[in-house]
């Protein structure tokens, strides 16, 4: 690699640079500097500037960092993978305000240094994950986004269940990402290759053993499975999530499950697909019956997500289960395989980040001063704290998926690919799937407005700053249902893949 | 008035009057309920101009230029990429002969709720905000000509229905209200199929020439506009319009309510509180069959005509099995929920016939049976409100205690049973006449005339346990009608005699469209040959 391609692929990846930099920056300050307060603000700082970043390189669609000997490069910085660049910053920054708000965290004062060192390492794995086609690159970005993950949600270590959550998801994570590796070396035995686009070639001109191509994939999905807990990969998340602290749990089921969405959209595209038809459907390559598979996975993971939740009495372990039935949605827009089913995960992912952590949101307040994530201790605070509740209502609303809010127009787009791609009978399913989570997400709003309040009910009122916090995640969800265009045009617009 | 957004107003007037109230602090009761009632008076207005422009000879159903009050104008327009076609949404409102009526029938039964609900005491902000989103979702659906909005409509009722029963209802009104929910949300979520199956099977062009796809129900209703391989296009050998008419009927059958869909009625009457009541009888019910002769009708004749005569099989179901619930009951108001069952039925067998006689029979009874049963479940209201208590058999001899409350009840029970002088029996007689004319639907009309011999004896029974026999001496504080009691009852009075004597009046407003639609159902086909 010479030194010009070098700096030419340095200039690719400054939102990776800037994160690595505030690492940096954050674990001095905390060495060095006695008063902690001020790192909350410096790492969302440097989130900023990297979202900055990440926007300025949307027109970007460039190979960086290819060895000197192969024109592929380690890393492929695309349109789409700008677009998750910003939906995972967008997540990070909403969570470190999040962070900022939350009682449960501010009282670990003294390691402070560590939760956002912590974070910022997470969110450089996920970044340097929406660009990475080389498995090598892929492995490491994977390990780099996890191994914080499982320090982090056992952070509230003086509480059993965190540390429960904490050894489960280490245990599960590591057996996966063995997994996924053992697949990844067998891949690299049939096809001589740990690069996505050379797989790709290779795979295009000559015959191999279908079989153990097969069980090379298989294995490479339990990795990525973990990652979007999608069914049977999802046994760690419900405990995981309701142990971790709510900010954390709100991080993991956004930017993480962005991070693995992208990989497995590129895993598909770039390694198995030999271009796109005129219609927008792929050509994907006959070694597998990909769509079978994955509307199996998707439909069994939506299924499961919400008769789980049905049972659930815990708000956090509720919106877990409905993240896993959230992510098989989106699985089903990867399964009609075309650039429509990528567009709609992409609309969905943009509305899922403001829908779901607002939820998340709104039940850390409330959990945080009610001090019970028990749905029976909601009792009548609809009626007790209008706006904080009437933000609740609009996204659980949205999460169901009923028009006016932005949740709406996702599923919309989601079944417009199904039908396009006449999966009727797949598209009825998930449509069914959507009345039993009505059942669930109303749940909440029967506690909250239904049920009278009680002595015990608080009066929640939130300082100025955290109202707008709420008002900035309400807007789009409200503003996209209505008028949908801008959102569309944009996930239209980086929805294009780097081709080589 | 040319250029005018009319309709615009009368549909978004109600949230406009919502972001008032919610600016109104929530001890300023008296405001709050003022500003609702200014609002849906307002609305009344607008619907009494509209009648007055109404021009009576335009036909509407299935072309652009003869409906009236039209306004298109561009929602949503994403220029398309190779893969992805343009996404062209319009937001298309316009009124013919079948929604003039409901419109009409929208503003008056939402006024008459809002003085109803003047009582109300408990959180009276939240409740009135809830009220007018409530109506805008209800016009709206009526005036959409585009199925896009049709369906944003149809599901923004949902969510102010639901806290509307689970927070101001009865003693079960958290049940009530979810099963309300679940249930419509489940015949809705067939009906989005139903629409994304069309949008895909259906092209407009452009003024440039090129072809969109499209939400235009008035597109869908022309052969020449269907895609060669659409899955609900009639061009494509294994096209599923067949399911997809079903699946459509369901979504409607639901509101309606249509047996065996009919279960979430009882407990959601029951349950709410007397205006809200009101409403879901006055209105609500109307948009399923609305949505039937909107949508399924004229998009899909040729099933129509296929499956008319199941359509009369579960009119007749609905008319005789309502009637035999309704008369088993012992709560008052359950008993008016399940009469509304029945009297959906002949609405259901007027439609059927595909006959103009049966199908302006049927928009009649909707309208009528909005005036009527609104004034049914006032009644209740009127007692319940004063002795808290519904069962039937509690009361006696209410007629020596309270004689104005009892003649107003009088001519409601006479207008239900349909008696000659009232509207009822006008759209009765037509529903039967038109069904009777067809004779594959022959024997489903008679044995649903069966349902006139029940529904008289289910009324009259009540009427009698009630009003007469021996006064319960439990009973002799109750008070006479106050005064906003009257001005609720005698205009559904005035209205319902009116209507009985001077049918006309109601009937030239839809019998243009209504000729035009059964002509259209009855020839049009979209088969291939």
């Amino acid at each position: 690699m010479d030194i010009n391609s070098l700096i030419v692929s340095l200039n690719l990846i400054k939102p990776e640079i800037v994160i690595t930099i505030l690492l940096f920056l954050v674990i001095a300050f905390d060495l060095f500097y006695k008063d902690n307060a001020v790192i909350p603000y410096i790492t969302l700082i440097g989130l900023l500037v990297s979202l900055v970043f990440a926007i300025t390189g949307l027109p970007f669609k460039e190979n960086a960092f290819s060895l000197t000997n192969s024109q592929y490069g380690l890393l492929a910085i695309d349109p789409i993978s700008s677009f998750f660049k910003i939906i995972v910053l967008l997540a990070s920054i909403f969570v470190v305000l999040f962070t900022i708000i939350s009682d449960e965290v501010e009282n670990l004062k003294i390691r402070k240094g560590e939760f956002y060192t912590l974070i910022s390492g997470m969110v450089l794995g996920m970044l340097f994950l929406t660009s990475a086609t080389d498995f090598v690159m892929i492995y490491v970005a994977m390990e780099l986004l996890s191994l914080p993950s499982y320090v982090l949600s056992g952070f509230m270590r003086l509480r059993d269940r965190s540390g429960e959550a904490s050894l489960k998801y280490v245990i599960y994570g590591s057996v996966s990402s063995g997994i996924m590796l053992f697949g990844i070396s067998l891949l690299f035995g049939i096809t001589g290759s740990t690069n996505l686009f050379a797989i790709n070639a290779y795979l295009t001109n000559q015959s191999i053993n279908y079989l153990t191509l097969g069980l090379s994939i298989i294995m490479i999905f339990v990795g990525i499975g973990f990652k979007i807990s999608a069914v049977p990969f999802h046994f760690w998340t419900p405990d995981v999530y309701e142990g971790s602290p709510i900010t954390i749990t709100s991080f993991l089921s956004v930017a993480s499950k962005a991070a693995g969405f992208i990989f497995l959209i590129r895993f598909i595209f770039t390694g198995f697909t030999n271009g796109v038809a005129q219609s927008g459907f792929w050509n994907i390559l006959p070694v597998f019956d990909w769509q079978t598979l994955l509307i199996i996975i998707a439909v069994s993971t939506m299924t499961l997500g919400n008769f789980s939740a049905l049972w659930q009495d815990n708000l956090k372990r509720m919106l877990a289960f409905s993240s896993i039935a959230h992510a098989g949605y989106m699985l089903l827009g990867i399964a009609v395989l075309s650039n429509q089913g990528i567009l709609a995960v992409m609309v969905y992912f943009f509305v899922y980040l403001f829908m779901n952590l607002g939820a998340f949101l709104i039940v850390m307040i409330f959990a945080d001063k009610i001090q019970s994530e028990n749905i029976d201790d909601f009792r009548g605070v609809g009626l007790t704290s209008p706006f904080l509740g009437f933000a609740l209502a609009v996204f659980l609303i949205s999460l169901t998926g009923l028009p006016p809010t932005a949740g709406f127009i996702s599923k919309l787009y989601l079944f417009f690919a199904l039908v396009d791609a006449n999966l009727i009978y797949v598209a009825v399913i998930a449509l069914l799937n959507t009345v039993v989570s009505l059942y669930y997400y109303v749940r909440v709003l029967k506690h909250l407005y239904l049920s009278k309040p009680t002595e015990a009910t608080p009066v929640i009122k939130m300082s100025y700053s955290v109202n707008l916090l709420i008002t900035i995640m309400l807007i789009p969800v409200l503003l996209f249902g209505i008028y949908f265009t801008p959102l569309l045009d944009f996930a239209k617009m980086c929805m294009s893949f780097l081709i080589n | 008035m040319e250029g005018f957004p009319i309709l615009t107003l009368i549909t978004f007037l109600p949230v406009l009057g919502m972001i008032f109230i919610l600016l109104i602090p929530k001890e300023s009761k008296f405001q709050i309920k003022l500003t609702s009632l200014v609002m849906v008076a307002l609305q009344l207005v607008l619907a009494g101009i509209m009648m007055s422009q109404f021009n009576y000879n335009a036909g509407g159903v299935f072309e652009q230029s003869s409906f009236q009050f039209v306004e298109k104008v561009k929602w949503i327009e994403i220029p398309g990429v190779s893969w992805l076609g343009t996404v062209k949404i319009d937001y298309f409102l316009g009124v013919d002969g079948i929604s003039m009526p409901m419109v009409l029938l929208t503003a008056f039964v939402s006024l008459i709720a809002l003085i109803s609900s003047w009582k109300i005491d408990k959180s009276v902000k939240g409740y009135f905000a809830l009220f007018l989103l409530l109506d805008t979702g209800m016009m709206g659906v009526f005036v959409s000509l585009d199925f896009f909005l049709f369906y944003v409509f149809w599901e923004l009722m949902l969510l102010p229905m639901y806290f509307l029963i689970g927070i101001w209802g009865g003693p079960r009104k958290e049940y009530a209200a979810i099963k309300f929910f679940i249930y419509t949300l489940f015949g809705s979520v067939f009906m989005l199929l139903v629409m994304i199956g069309l949008y895909f099977s259906t092209t407009e062009t452009l003024t440039n020439g090129s072809k969109v796809f499209t939400f235009n129900l008035l597109a869908m209703m022309d052969k020449t506009n269907f895609t060669a391989d659409g899955i609900l296009s009639p061009f494509n050998p294994h096209n599923l319009r067949f399911i997809a008419y079903i699946a459509l009927f369901v979504g409607f059958a639901i509101k309606i309510p249509m047996f065996p869909f009919h279960t979430w009625l009882p407990d959601a009457h029951v349950e709410a509180p007397t205006p809200i009541s009101v409403i879901l009888a006055g209105v609500l019910l109307k948009m399923g069959t609305y949505g039937l002769l909107r949508i399924s009708y004229p998009i899909f004749p040729e099933i129509t005509r296929e499956l008319m005569w199941y359509i009369a099989l579960f009119g007749a179901i609905n008319i005789v099995y309502g009637a035999l619930c309704a008369m088993a009951q012992k709560d008052f108001k359950k008993l008016i929920a399940y009469s509304s069952v029945s009297h959906m039925g002949y609405v259901l067998l007027g439609m059927a016939s595909l006959t103009s006689v049966g199908i302006n029979g049927a928009i009649f009874q909707m309208f009528n049976h909005g005036t009527i049963t609104a004034m049914l479940f006032l009644i209740v209201g009127v007692v319940y409100d004063r002795a808290h208590t519904r069962g039937i058999e509690d009361f006696g001899g209410l007629a020596s205690k309270l004689p104005v409350y009892t003649g107003f009840v009088t001519v409601a029970f006479f207008a239900a049973i349909g008696l000659p002088g009232m509207s009822g029996f006008i759209s009765e007689a037509f529903v039967f006449v038109g069904a009777f004319s067809v004779p594959a639907i022959r024997i489903l009309t008679v044995v649903s005339t069966l349902g006139i011999v029940l529904g008289a004896g289910y009324m009259l029974w009540t009427l009698q346990r009630i009003f007469f026999g021996k006064f319960n001496e439990k009973w002799s504080e109750l008070t006479d009608l106050d005064t906003r009691e009257y001005v609720m009852l005698i205009p559904l009075t005035i209205i319902i005699i009116f209507l009985g004597v001077y049918p006309s009046a109601m009937l030239n407003i839809m019998n243009t469209s209504v000729n035009v639609l059964a002509k259209f159902v009855n020839e049009t086909s979209f088969l291939l040959n």
